[in-house]
């Protein structure tokens, strides 16, 4: 008996502290240190003097940049008020009818996601662009310019809205209804008085996710903006076109200024939305309504339509020989050796980016929340490293791709040798989608018996052993939904990595962006297209395993 | 029996040769150049460098002109790129000027023609061909709008072709800031900057590319590009309803160049990879892709290509294009990008 | 042997734990104050209180789980108020099970003993003998999730037991039990406790569950310590009204002493114990468990008989229990428990007014609570 009294060399608790110490130095350094480095470089002149706010005078007194600031933020409005509502009534489809075919719709809704932004803007330039065959819709207005960039951005944004919207909604408690019935309340009023309060936080939530993706998006803008400039089409061209470093930098944080305005109202909506539900509530049922469900389903059936149109539009154009003068079908531009200096290698690297990202970003992650979330370390190292972990999802990915920049290429940085690799890609990707997989990793480990690391150890199991032998297998389910998240948005992201890659690392998603620029449309809804499709295919095969593997390996899961 | 010891023996041979061609690719030596080269352009140069220099392997490092060349000065201090191949003199002189690049003529240069030669102070640079603006006209969209082809600049900035225009950024664009400079030499400043207030308000959008004028033009996406001239010629060889018209003022052009950067660690490499540029394979290589080579021997013309061009190439001061680059494109960021907004 | 190691403090030998002067802080809230505790080698002892009397935190601060704001503990002699849980010695059992639930019933039970390297054929035999221990044979192939809450609580107590530790910890494990699977589990965790011995501390909230396991019942509210004792002791002799309240029953009528063994209450003047540490004069609450007032043979001349009229009797199956109002002071009220022989014997019903005597050995003295 007298072994298990033995002190050991090193103990527990401080391997615990050291992970978590080393967990945040890994953070600060993917996270912390880029956002400082953009912070200080909006303070530089071009030697690298520090001259307090100049740059950002310059900015404010420049016609240019001003007029971008007020078109990002007018575009980012609209788009906003267009999405919110349409969501709204679709997510309401979803949770308060008995339409049917709602899988069906949900997975419509969700298309876009698995898309590039800037793929609905290819799109549209085929639907309503001066070839287009829907042009004379637009009654001579042309789609290049504020009209395409907010149609494309509500494509790109709705699944975003619909899924906030939806989760509210699902949240109502269905006795509510009920009494109202038994009142004999008026549907309407039930509407205005139940329905609409109920789901008011998540609305405002769904708002400012829309206006920061909007805002912050490059893509759409870039290839359907013409010559109306955007803060982040301005951002890559003092950045990428003129290598103004400064004033990216100060591009970046004007930037960052709505997008963490957003995060916090956001977190402090969640806050209040927590005492909503009680743990007694039911369900809703919703009532058979024909007359409700015809309309709505009409409704999700014409937005639908549009989204899967938005899609099949580029994919179909990608085949296309010769638009709009030889419809017939081709795969020529698929050929992109004749388009793309790499040919079918930017693709490849796509794939072997997101295949890392998934892998090791979602080790990282889960590893991270593991250790924040279930061993015992001190308190404040656990704050700062939740925190570290809530802070991307503050940053839109060009901020973090800026930040990249300088923080690499500053002279003498010690990360310079990163320059261009795929392990900065790599880097930088998992740092910008980090947060959403810290919170699907913590709500899964949250779930755990929380007692299973005093049992470990009052067994004398060190925590990594519980880890690899009980909490890993458990969270299979999460630790997948975490690396298709990771993998999906890898392949489509654009904003963060168009600044970052190097000869020989350039990604399938900007080697669409440079296509389109030297106006190879085709070929860049073809490149697309592999992104949308493989993206989907990891979904599709995520689907897959999680029916019939688990449902195989995870035995215990079966009462 | 035998047969099976052949096989065996022929695949050991096969395994044996791969090993060798990995060896092989491990020393080659890696050439970071920097290029505003087309895009279909790069895989064809690629090979025939590494075909004519078997220890070298091409990284290439590709964007529009204005961009490379901000990339370039942006990385003064901490070079990058081994070589620039395909990059506007206008550029190479302004790296010429900074003392950027290295002083190198490479074997055969003085048998090109004068206008692709490294004419003052240190060789550094070396042409490899001309690239010029080509107006691209597409008939189809112009036949719906009761246009008349234009032939004359000014004639583009007729009612006809309101919003109809498209033309590329000059600080991003090589294409488009050898038309602005050559509007500024024919016309001179004040009539020049006149010319292009009133082109403006035609000018549907300015494009990242020097390509994609062209590129849209032939879609009928636009009616009128302003655009490279190789690229217009292609598109109609394509099928793309378009006619190349040179106007009768003359065209801007300029001179893609090679050159090696000052402090490369593999000179060389570089200066095998700059000889090869000059030979007349390399030209026979260029000519498929350009009307006008460096090499007087070399004559190419392209399908489609409008023959008038070459007699109408405006007279260009590179020194003054490459001194004056920095003044011109603030002027006209100023004149075009803050009024930029199309109503 | 087991009763053997009834020991209670004091007797002989050193206490196998020795808590001293615990306080545990959570910010500014007092979560334990002031606790010491020694506890012999083999003893059952009970943690019982409301929930948020600290009783769970003394338990996590034993084991390790949550470290003490200052204070010592020792367990078998050595100091382990800084050791970290895997340096302790003790099995633990929760409410929740916290089975893995992705190993099978046997590699639950084994999971501490593979890692400490024991040859393959040995814990193989240990998992069985635990299995049938536990009155599992046979289910070792099993997930927990095909066990029924009782049967994965017994693989939880297997798992515990599986590395012979010195101590055993149940946090509340039965609460989460149906009232029959509870009843039983608590014989079956009492036997094997007493068979091996093992030192054990059961938090629970459930004074029943208490009363009928532990040997010792250590009464907690508020993070102080209100009374250690036998379950005798703490029911028959509660050392504070909170005690004597929590555990069962009691009516506590306002009250002021008049002196040894004289006690005023509503104007009356009782006969009561003797009390030595109480002043005549001062303050005092007065209880008497409903069970313990008498209504049979009372004839209303006894020293402490009162005339009350049975204001409301409720039918509890065995029992009844009646809610009295003393006749000369209505809103003074009295629960007494009747039981169904007493009610038939004398027909009482609701409206009548009987005299009852309050014995006055069944009376307890309290000094009178200041906020309550």
């Amino acid at each position: 008996m007298n072994e298990s009294f033995a002190r050991p060399l090193v103990r527990e608790s401080t391997i615990a502290n050291a992970l978590v110490a080393t967990l945040i130095v890994t953070l600060i350094l993917m996270i912390g240190w880029p956002l400082w480095a953009l912070l200080s470089k909006s303070l530089q002149d071009g030697t690298g003097a520090f001259i307090g706010l100049a740059n950002f005078r310059t900015y404010f007194s420049t016609p240019s940049m001003v007029a971008a600031l007020v078109n990002s933020l007018w575009v980012a409005a609209l788009t906003t008020t267009i999405v919110v509502p349409l969501a709204f009534v679709y997510a309401y489809a979803l949770t308060r009818s008995r339409m049917p075919g709602k899988g069906l719709f949900t997975a419509l809704a969700l298309l876009p996601i698995f898309a590039p932004s800037l793929l609905s803007a290819i799109s549209l330039i085929y639907l309503f662009g001066n070839q287009g065959f829907l042009k004379e819709l637009l009654l001579g207005h042309s789609i290049y310019g504020p009209i395409g960039i907010v149609f494309a951005e509500s494509c790109y944004c709705f699944p975003h809205a619909v899924m906030i919207i939806a989760t509210g909604l699902r949240l109502a408690d269905g006795r509510l209804y009920e009494v109202a019935e038994a009142l004999g309340t008026r549907p309407s009023r039930v509407f205005f008085t139940i329905t609409l309060p109920g789901v008011r936080y998540a609305a405002i939530s769904a708002a400012f996710v829309v206006f920061t993706l909007v805002i912050t998006d490059f893509g759409i803008p870039k290839v359907i903006g013409g010559q109306f400039s955007v803060l982040a089409t301005d951002a890559y061209k003092q950045i990428v076109g003129q290598q103004n470093f400064e004033m990216g930098a100060v591009v970046g944080l004007v930037l960052l200024v709505p997008a963490i305005l957003a995060f916090f109202v956001d977190r402090h909506i969640q806050k209040r939305q927590v005492a909503l539900l009680s743990a007694r509530a039911v369900p809703y049922e919703p009532k058979p309504a024909p007359g409700r469900d015809l309309a709505l389903t009409l409704f999700c059936l014409a937005i639908a339509s549009v989204l899967v149109a938005m899609l099949g539009m580029a994919i179909w154009a990608s085949f296309i020989r010769y638009w709009p003068y030889n419809l017939s079908l081709t795969l020529a531009n698929y050929e992109f050796e004749n388009f793309e200096p790499g040919a079918w290698g930017p693709y490849l690297t796509s794939l072997k980016m997101a295949g890392l990202v998934a892998v090791l970003g979602t080790a990282l992650i889960f590893t991270g929340a593991y250790l924040v979330e279930k061993t015992k370390v001190a308190a404040p190292l656990r704050g700062i490293a939740h925190f570290l972990a809530m802070l991307p999802m503050a940053v839109p990915g060009l901020v973090l791709g800026l930040g990249y920049v300088f923080f690499i290429n500053t002279k003498g940085s010690p990360f310079g040798v990163l320059y261009g690799t795929l392990a900065v890609l790599v880097i930088n990707t998992v740092a910008h989608f980090y947060t959403v997989g810290h919170i699907t990793a913590t709500t899964a480990l949250k779930q755990i018996d929380p007692e299973f690391e005093a049992v470990s150890s009052s067994l004398k199991v060190p925590f990594w052993v519980t880890f690899r032998r009980v909490t890993m297998p458990i969270s299979m389910p999460a630790i997948l939904d975490i690396a298709v998240y990771m993998f999906v948005n890898a392949m489509t992201t654009i904003s963060a990595v168009i600044f970052l890659y190097g000869p020989a690392t350039k990604l399938a998603s900007i080697s669409v962006i440079h296509m389109d620029e030297s106006g190879a449309t085709a070929p860049a809804a073809a490149m697309a297209t592999c992104i949308v499709l493989t993206a989907i295919a990891a979904k599709l095969i995520h689907l897959v395993m999680d029916k019939l593997v688990f449902e195989r390996l995870q035995a215990w899961r079966r009462r | 029996m035998k047969s099976r010891l052949f096989q065996g023996a022929s695949l050991c041979v096969a395994a044996l040769s791969v090993f060798a061609s990995a060896a092989l690719a491990q020393t080659r030596t890696k050439l970071t150049a920097y290029t505003a080269l087309e895009n279909d352009q790069l895989p064809p140069f690629k090979a025939a460098i590494e075909a004519a220099v078997p220890d070298v392997e091409i990284v290439w490092v590709r964007d529009s002109t204005g961009v490379i060349t901000a990339r370039f000065l942006a990385e003064k201090d901490n070079p990058r790129a081994d070589l620039v191949i395909g990059l506007a003199a206008t550029s190479t002189l302004l790296f010429e000027k900074m003392n950027l690049l290295e002083s190198y003529s490479p074997t055969g240069a003085d048998k090109l023609r004068p206008a692709f030669r490294d004419g003052a102070g240190d060789y550094t640079w070396t042409g490899t061909a001309a690239i010029l603006a080509v107006v691209c006209y597409n008939t189809v969209e112009a036949k719906k709008a009761n246009a008349v082809a234009p032939v004359s600049w000014d004639d583009l900035t007729k009612a006809d072709f309101k919003g109809k225009v498209v033309m590329p950024h000059p600080a991003s664009s090589g294409t488009g800031y050898l038309q602005v400079a050559a509007w500024l030499q024919l016309m001179g400043e004040e009539k020049g900057w006149a010319f292009m207030d009133k082109l403006h308000d035609n000018v549907a959008v300015y494009t990242h590319s020097g390509s994609a004028p062209c590129v849209q033009a032939a879609k009928g996406e636009r009616m009128v590009g302003i655009g490279f001239d190789m690229r217009g010629a292609r598109e109609k060889t394509n099928g793309a309803p378009i006619d190349l018209i040179v106007p009768k003022e003359g065209v801007g052009w300029d001179v893609e160049t090679t050159a090696i950067v000052k402090g490369t660690k593999n000179l060389a490499a570089a200066k095998k990879v700059a000889d090869w540029t000059a030979t007349k394979g390399a030209n026979e290589l260029f000519s498929k892709y350009s009307a006008i080579v460096a090499h007087p021997e070399v004559k190419n013309a392209p399908p489609n290509y409008p023959a008038e061009a070459e007699g109408k190439l405006v007279k260009n001061d590179f020194a003054w294009m490459a001194a004056e680059r920095d003044r011109i494109l603030k002027e006209w960021v100023k004149r075009y990008e803050s009024k930029a907004q199309p109503k | 042997m087991a009763s053997s190691q009834r020991q209670t403090e004091g007797t002989a030998g050193a206490p196998f734990v020795s808590i001293r002067s615990l306080d545990k802080f959570y910010g500014s809230f007092k979560a334990l104050a002031d606790i010491n505790l020694d506890v012999a080698r083999g003893e059952f002892v009970s943690f019982l209180g409301p929930s948020g009397c600290g009783k769970t935190t003394l338990l996590r601060a034993i084991a390790g789980l949550d470290r003490q704001s200052s204070g010592s503990i020792a367990i078998g002699g050595r100091d382990v108020s800084q050791a970290p849980p895997s340096e302790r010695d003790f099995g633990i059992v929760f409410q929740s099970y916290a089975l893995f639930p992705n190993l099978t019933i046997a590699e639950n039970i084994g999971y501490g003993l593979v890692n400490r390297r024991r040859p393959r054929d040995e814990i193989t035999a240990r998992v069985q003998e635990l299995l049938a221990m536990v009155g599992l044979p046979g289910q070792a192939g099993k997930y927990p999730a095909q066990l029924s809450g009782g049967q994965q609580q017994r693989v939880a107590l297997a798992r515990a037991l599986a590395t012979s530790p010195g101590l055993l910890l149940l946090d509340e494990p039965l609460s989460a039990l149906d009232a029959q699977v509870r009843i039983r589990l608590r014989e079956e965790i009492r036997e094997v406790q007493k068979r091996l011995g093992v030192t054990t501390f059961m938090v629970t909230h459930d004074q029943e569950e208490a009363l009928s396991m532990a040997d010792r019942i250590v009464v907690m509210n508020h993070g102080v310590i209100e009374q250690i004792g036998t379950p005798e002791e703490i029911y028959r002799a509660p050392s504070t009204p909170f005690v004597a309240d929590f555990i069962g029953r009691i009516n506590l009528l306002p009250g002021v002493l008049r002196e040894a063994g004289r006690v005023e209450v509503a104007e009356r003047v009782f006969s009561c114990p003797a009390s030595s540490d109480l002043a005549p004069g001062s303050k005092i609450e007065v209880g008497i468990r409903p069970e313990a007032i008498r209504v049979r043979g009372v004839s209303g001349n006894e020293a402490n008989a009162v005339r009350v009229r049975i204001h409301d009797l409720e039918f509890l199956g065995a029992f009844c229990r009646a809610l009295l109002a003393v006749e000369a002071r209505p809103d003074l009220h009295l629960v007494a428990d009747f039981s169904a022989n007493l009610m038939r014997d004398l027909a009482l019903a609701e409206g009548m007014v009987i005299p009852v005597e309050l014995p006055v050995e069944a009376l307890r003295l309290f000094p009178a609570r200041s906020a309550a």
